[in-house]
């Protein structure tokens, strides 16, 4: 290990306690000790995680040790045995997944999920035509989005289903935004797309961030999520075992190769 | 043996007639299977039940609008309150679960309408009086206007479906009923309500079909059958294929019923069935919007 990644390195103790003590003034979501279970295994062992006010956060780990499915329990879409999730202070533990959403949780989901027989206008829709958004804001989110994703523009009125993969996966981000979210539940959004996607990905979500929305982001692709994280929980056995900034993570170091390596 | 033409073309008329009136029946039931998976034992009794409410409200106020109305009305509450106190807590049971609760539920309606009104059939006057000559035949209005009303109740329905914000809601939900719960979509309510139109579309089915073949306890029975049929034809969920499947369907019963009696010819409904389930178990048409 070079001297540099040594200095990078943070022992898993303080850098629990500093880098949580720093999240915690603008805490917007808060996982504490949270259990589920599938069927008769048990997957999450007592998550614990926080992430601040448009704070970018990387859920790191191997595969099946409990990522996607902490971000379907902040979602509700799991129920948590134990534990608790809370929003902007208040708990949603067990509230149904429409209210988790629209409280500002949005949910981009591994395989994205777009509805395959609604046009990408109508996916669109699905978030947008909410009570309490007037017709003209409505018009001003769409042009948004359209601004950000010009091929969602071109593609309007098709079928969800027939877009590319790289296509679903920006209808899928953009179908999130349309909830107006404070923060949006990432899962494995590079997976499987060419690496002229990957970056734009990483372009997408430093968007999020200057817009101010909160990204909690699980991903496979190490150097996009150091680069595009603040801070970096570690994942293994359905527990948070390490804790770090972003910025002091290299894709070499020891730690990663400890908790990512085959 | 040579078929007439005018023959072949008044089968055509009743067959495009008992067609639409089946598409309407049959579109509650595919909805209601595509969105939550659930297989409606009690369809026809909500139709039996609807044709009820319409020939009371048609005695009390002589109008048939009226009656079309208020058993649609009540009859998509009585669906609603069926599917909150007893489906909506079995939804995820898997589906002989939710099969025992609608059949027995069907069971239950059916013996409440022999007990409130016995099992003598009902005669109910055309609203729709008069008659136009087709060849040698005096061919009633009330049944072309059934098949119109019949096809502007879909018509409508599949507008309000493509439309509608709730018409998105509900697809969304038939296609990807987590995701739609994730996307902020009260779907415990899109559930009930789907249940609630779905019973409509029944009470309205029976209200026109009332006038034709009288009103009784056991006349839901028939209808679900071939229902279910058209609806497997169709390609279970697809509401544009149990269209297609329903008049297909009744055309070739119509068509057969000129060689056998009409009776007979349901069996060409349960070789279509029979010949779909061998070759094309997932229906002949797919059709959108699902």
């Amino acid at each position: 290990m070079s001297s540099g990644a040594g200095a990078a390195f943070i022992g898993t103790g303080t850098a629990v306690a500093r880098v949580g003590e720093d999240a915690r003034a603008a805490d917007l979501l808060a996982v504490d000790r949270l259990h589920t279970y599938y069927g008769k295994s048990h997957i999450l062992h007592g998550v614990s995680l926080s992430v601040g006010r448009g704070e970018v956060v990387g859920l790191l780990g191997r595969n099946g040790v409990g990522k996607s499915t902490t971000l379907k329990a902040i979602a509700g879409i799991v129920h948590p045995s134990a534990g608790e999730v809370r929003f902007e202070g208040r708990p949603i533990t067990g509230l149904p997944p429409h209210r988790v959403a629209r409280l500002g949780i949005g949910y981009v989901p591994e395989d994205r999920r777009i509805f395959p027989l609604l046009t990408v206008l109508e996916n669109l829709r699905v978030g947008l035509d909410r009570r309490g958004v007037a017709k003209a804001k409505k018009a001003l989110l769409l042009d948004k989005i359209y601004a950000y994703f010009p091929v969602l523009a071109e593609r309007r009125h098709q079928a969800g289903g027939t877009l590319s993969g790289g296509e679903q996966q920006m209808l899928a981000i953009a179908r999130a935004m349309m909830l107006e979210p404070k923060i949006i539940l990432l899962d494995e959004p590079t997976e499987g797309l060419m690496p002229r996607m990957v970056s734009q990905i990483r372009e997408i979500i430093e968007a999020l961030r200057g817009e101010g929305v909160a990204v909690l982001l699980v991903e496979q692709n190490v150097p996009l999520t150091l680069e595009a994280s603040r801070r970096i929980y570690f994942i293994e056995k359905g527990e948070v075992r390490h804790h770090a900034l972003g910025s002091q993570l290299h894709v070499g170091d020891a730690v990663i190769h400890q908790y990512l390596g085959v | 043996m040579g078929v007439p033409l005018d023959q072949l073309l008044i089968q055509t008329i009743n067959g495009i007639v008992t067609g639409m009136i089946l598409a309407l029946v049959s579109s509650g039931l595919t909805l209601i299977f595509g969105i939550m998976d659930v297989v409606n034992f009690a369809h026809g009794e909500l139709l039996m039940l609807g044709a009820y409410v319409g020939v009371l409200t048609l005695a009390a106020t002589g109008n048939f609008w009226l009656a079309l109305l208020s058993a649609g009305l009540l009859i998509g509450l009585l669906g609603a309150a069926i599917y909150l106190v007893t489906l909506r807590p079995l939804i995820d049971r898997g589906p002989l679960t939710t099969i025992l609760a609608t059949f027995g539920i069907s069971l239950v309606l059916q013996n409440v309408a022999l007990w409130q009104f016995g099992p003598v059939s009902r005669k109910v006057a055309e609203p729709i009086g008069g008659h136009f000559t087709l060849f040698y035949l005096d061919y009633p209005w009330y049944r072309i206007v059934v098949a119109l009303l019949s096809a502007a109740i879909i018509g409508g329905f599949w507008l309000f479906l493509k439309f509608g914000t709730w018409g998105i809601w509900i697809r969304a939900t038939t296609q990807d009923r987590v995701m739609a719960q994730a996307m902020g979509i009260p779907v415990p309510w899109v559930l009930t309500g789907v249940f609630a139109i779905g019973s409509a579309m029944a009470a309205a089915s029976g209200v026109l079909f009332g006038p034709l073949s009288g009103v009784d306890p056991t006349m839901g029975l028939g209808w679900i059958l071939r229902a279910f049929i058209v609806v497997v034809v169709g390609g279970m969920g697809s509401l544009g294929g149990s269209i297609a499947a329903a008049i297909l369907v009744s055309l070739l019963e119509a068509y057969a019923s000129l060689w056998v009696s009409p009776s007979q010819a349901i069996i060409v409904s349960f070789v279509v069935l029979i010949v779909t389930l061998l070759f094309r178990p997932t229906g002949l048409f797919v059709a959108a919007p699902k």
